[in-house]
């Protein structure tokens, strides 16, 4: 039987904590001194946390809402959709008879928009960009990131980002509506679709305030992460969730650049008249000028920042789900070292399998075999991790709090989707299914909704940290069994529409005599669709009033964590600790160690120990 | 200073350095992205050769020398030697609006040798590559008239602070540097 080890933490810090004479300096005048410098331009990281994280909260909203109104136009074709007119205006057309139906050109807008949105601004920056600095400066033990400055910066720039895709959506031509992929010519003539005049600039300036706000969020990550650790936190003590927000942050760094030089020869080509990406392109029966371009060239660009974009959307949430599976299962984190190796071996594989995306843009076939074997070879490192997770599951005292749940989800999603994966990898199976919902299916349960759930865990599991308040426990559960159920029964049926050949991105099926009879499977994924989207709303309506009315945080520890953001003072205060900052003595995944239930990070090693790490 | 840099201890490099030094990394990326854009369209064919234009090797040379007489104020700051620190630093920030100059000069030589931007990608590439990297070489002229100003403004004193800034300022200004006579070599060796 588990005790509880006796042990008191503000002496123990007072002890043995390092002195780094923070709290000899003044920082009142130019810290969280007025509402503005608090809440707006706040350079505390746990308020930047917070904004990045409300800020996600709304662009999922918008994202979601969305998918719903493509999902009613593939399940209802026929439905009229009248009742939307007073949102989209002219995108609704309405017949004399007063059957509403929404423009087709509206329709590619919504998918593009939902794409680019999800991808950046929900699961790049709200996921990556919330965990990484509410986490990074609390586990490591430092007082606040290496640049503060830089850091409200990051975030400012991803406002800016948003504040100018946003404005996109009311413009008169339309939003951009060439796919999230950007892919020219489409893209790179403004008289190519309506969507790719003003749309697409307005795209690609939101984009590259976005590039700036990660590199500059990224640059203070890994700085953070190498100079800033408290004593004794070596860098196999930290915990996995720094690991992989560390790995995360190197991948942005390295691939963000080169999606930005990319849009760079997009404006050129749009903007200069240059031809790096188009060739030989008649429109409305004239010849451009243009000679001598490959768009192909954008395809290698985009997607050596796309591949590794996926996992810099994936491994936060395995971070997270690692940590929190510890702490609820009880037990340590299995195979720490095998689980660091395989984030870094997967963060490396990601920037060597990025023409996957592109075996039937007509590369080379032998060139194709490359790829094809790299992202085979990417199966080891995720099933490493799988197993991990797993055996960490096993024989666990485990406590099915939402948070755990979320986590345990989040490994059901990642095998699901990460097996349709091996199909899509191989560049022949890949003849029959590129462009059919079986893509469709595979990223969003392997990204989407994994990452979903990696980040719904992370929310339930600190948000006693941001807010210090807990989320409603039982509503987080009703969230949780109707999303997992919900979700599998969105992408689950399209596998089957896809193995059968149905191709995305279509307006609709119902003059394909091949495709026609899928009509009832869509009107379900439709259904499945709007129950799930008023669940997410369940979800937020509890974020928003638990932040008020939550039940109140009264112990420092509530689950029983090693880490050391558990030790930090209930409200949250600026610097994170009130004195000596805490030092670390042990690795984050002594639970039931010697019989002891958890020892925290800061606590000395006893010479009784079984073992160190 | 910021809160969180206190908590410094032994640090061989300093956590500011560190993170301009992630930022060259990534602008690295950049113009790593841009080469090899340029090779694999080369590799493409209907790619048509011309010679870079004599002012960029001027150029190379004058931001070269431009390096070189910053590290040189650089070190007479260090050791205390004022006007060696403050003439040289001027020096050096003339020379790098002459480097800019002279890119814009390569430009309107090559096309004077028809070569256009909205011609053949060849040039093309060349003149967006060698724009942003004076897009660059402008953001460094940008900090070393802040660092002017530290010189000529403030109270000459080699205080941790100032060094470090000062330090900051070389780095990214050597960068930009090596940065350029990258992608000469880089053009050079293209050229079959």
């Amino acid at each position: 039987m588990a005790y509880v080890l006796e042990y008191d933490e503000d002496l123990l810090i007072k002890e043995q904590g390092f002195e780094d004479h923070f709290h000899e300096h003044h920082h009142g005048d130019k810290y969280q001194s007025s509402f503005i410098n608090t809440y707006i331009f706040s350079m505390d990281h746990k308020m930047i946390a917070k904004q990045f994280l409300i800020t996600g909260i709304f662009w999922a909203i918008i994202g979601a809402a969305m998918s719903i109104i493509f999902r009613l136009q593939l399940g209802f074709p026929e439905e009229n959709l009248a009742w939307l007119q007073p949102l989209l205006g002219k995108w609704i057309t309405v017949s004399e008879a007063g059957i509403g139906t929404l423009d087709p050109q509206f329709y590619y807008a919504l998918v593009t928009m939902h794409g680019t949105i999800l991808v950046f601004f929900v699961l790049t920056a709200g996921l990556s960009g919330t965990f990484s600095n509410l986490l990074i400066p609390l586990q490591l033990g430092a007082r606040d990131m290496a640049s503060p400055m830089l850091n409200m910066l990051s975030y400012w720039f991803f406002f800016m980002a948003g504040l100018v895709m946003f404005l996109s959506l009311f413009l008169s031509t339309g939003p951009f509506s060439g796919g999230w992929t950007g892919y020219p010519p489409l893209s790179a003539l403004p008289q190519a679709s309506s969507g790719s005049a003003a749309g697409m600039t307005m795209w690609i300036v939101s984009l590259v305030l976005f590039v700036v706000s990660v590199l500059l969020g990224g640059i203070n990550y890994i700085t953070t992460v190498l100079n800033l650790r408290t004593k004794g936190m070596t860098m196999w003590r930290m915990p996995l969730t720094i690991w992989a927000f560390f790995v995360t942050a190197i991948l942005g760094l390295l691939s963000f650049p080169v999606l930005a030089s990319a849009f760079f020869l997009m404006m050129c080509d749009r903007g200069l008249g240059t031809s790096f990406y188009l060739s030989e392109i008649f429109i409305g029966g004239a010849p451009l000028d243009n000679v001598g371009g490959s768009p192909i060239l954008y395809q290698h660009l985009f997607w050596f920042l796309g591949h590794p974009e996926v996992y810099i959307i994936i491994l936060p949430a395995m971070g997270l789900v690692s940590e929190v599976m510890s702490v609820h299962a009880r037990k340590p984190i299995f195979g720490y070292k095998a689980m660091v190796f395989s984030i870094l071996a997967i963060g490396f594989l990601s920037f060597i399998v990025w023409a996957h995306h592109m075996f039937m843009s007509g590369v080379n076939p032998f060139i194709a075999n490359f790829f094809v074997i790299f992202t085979l070879i990417i199966a080891v490192p995720s099933a490493v991790k799988v197993f991990n997770w797993i055996a960490t599951l096993y024989g666990g005292n485990i406590r099915f709090t939402s948070a755990m749940l979320f986590s345990i989800g989040f490994v059901s999603m990642f095998i699901s989707g990460g097996l349709t994966g091996i199909f899509l990898g191989n560049s022949t199976i890949d003849i029959q299914m590129h462009d059919t919902y079986f893509v469709v299916a595979h990223f969003h349960i392997v990204m989407g909704i994994a990452a979903f759930f990696g980040m719904f865990a992370g929310i339930y599991h600190w948000y006693p940290k941001m807010f210090s308040r807990f989320m409603n426990e039982t509503l987080g559960k009703i969230h949780f069994w109707g999303t997992m159920i919900g979700a599998y029964a969105i992408f689950w049926p399209m596998h089957y529409l896809g193995l059968a050949g149905v191709p995305r991105r279509y307006y609709k099926f119902d003059t394909f005599e091949a495709f026609a009879h899928f009509g009832e499977m869509n009107k379900f994924i439709t259904v499945a669709a709007i129950i799930v989207f008023f669940l997410q709303i369940l979800f937020v309506i509890n974020f928003f009033y638990s932040i008020w009315n939550g039940k109140k945080m009264k112990t420092k520890n509530p689950w029983g964590a090693t880490t050391l953001e558990w030790t930090t003072p209930i409200e949250g205060i600026h610097g994170n600790w009130p004195g000596k900052l805490p030092s670390v003595h042990r690795w984050a995944y002594d639970y039931g160690k010697d019989g002891i239930e958890f020892i925290p990070q800061y606590v000395p090693i006893n010479e009784n120990e079984s073992e160190e790490h | 200073m910021s809160v969180a840099l206190e908590t410094l201890r032994n640090n061989k490099i300093h956590p500011k350095v560190f993170a301009l030094v992630t930022a060259c990394v990534s602008m690295t990326m950049l113009f790593a992205a841009f080469t090899s854009a340029y090779v694999v369209r080369q590799a493409a064919g209907n790619w048509l050769e011309f010679p870079l234009p004599t002012y960029f090797y001027i150029s190379t040379g004058i931001i070269i020398l431009s390096s070189v007489f910053l590290h040189g104020s650089y070190t007479s700051f260090k050791n205390g030697k004022e006007a060696m620190y403050k003439g040289l630093m001027v020096m050096s920030a003339l020379l790098g609006i002459g480097f800019v100059i002279c890119q814009v000069l390569g430009f309107y030589e090559m096309e004077a040798m028809g070569i256009e931007l909205t011609g053949n990608p060849s040039g093309s590439f060349v003149y967006v590559i060698a724009a942003v990297h004076a897009a660059h070489v402008l953001a460094g002229i940008a900090v070393l008239t802040v660092a002017m100003m530290h010189a000529f403004l403030l109270p000459f004193k080699p205080t941790p602070a100032r060094k470090l800034r000062f330090q900051q300022t070389i780095i990214y200004w050597h960068f930009v540097d090596i940065l350029w006579v990258y992608l000469l070599f880089f053009f050079i060796l293209q050229q079959t």
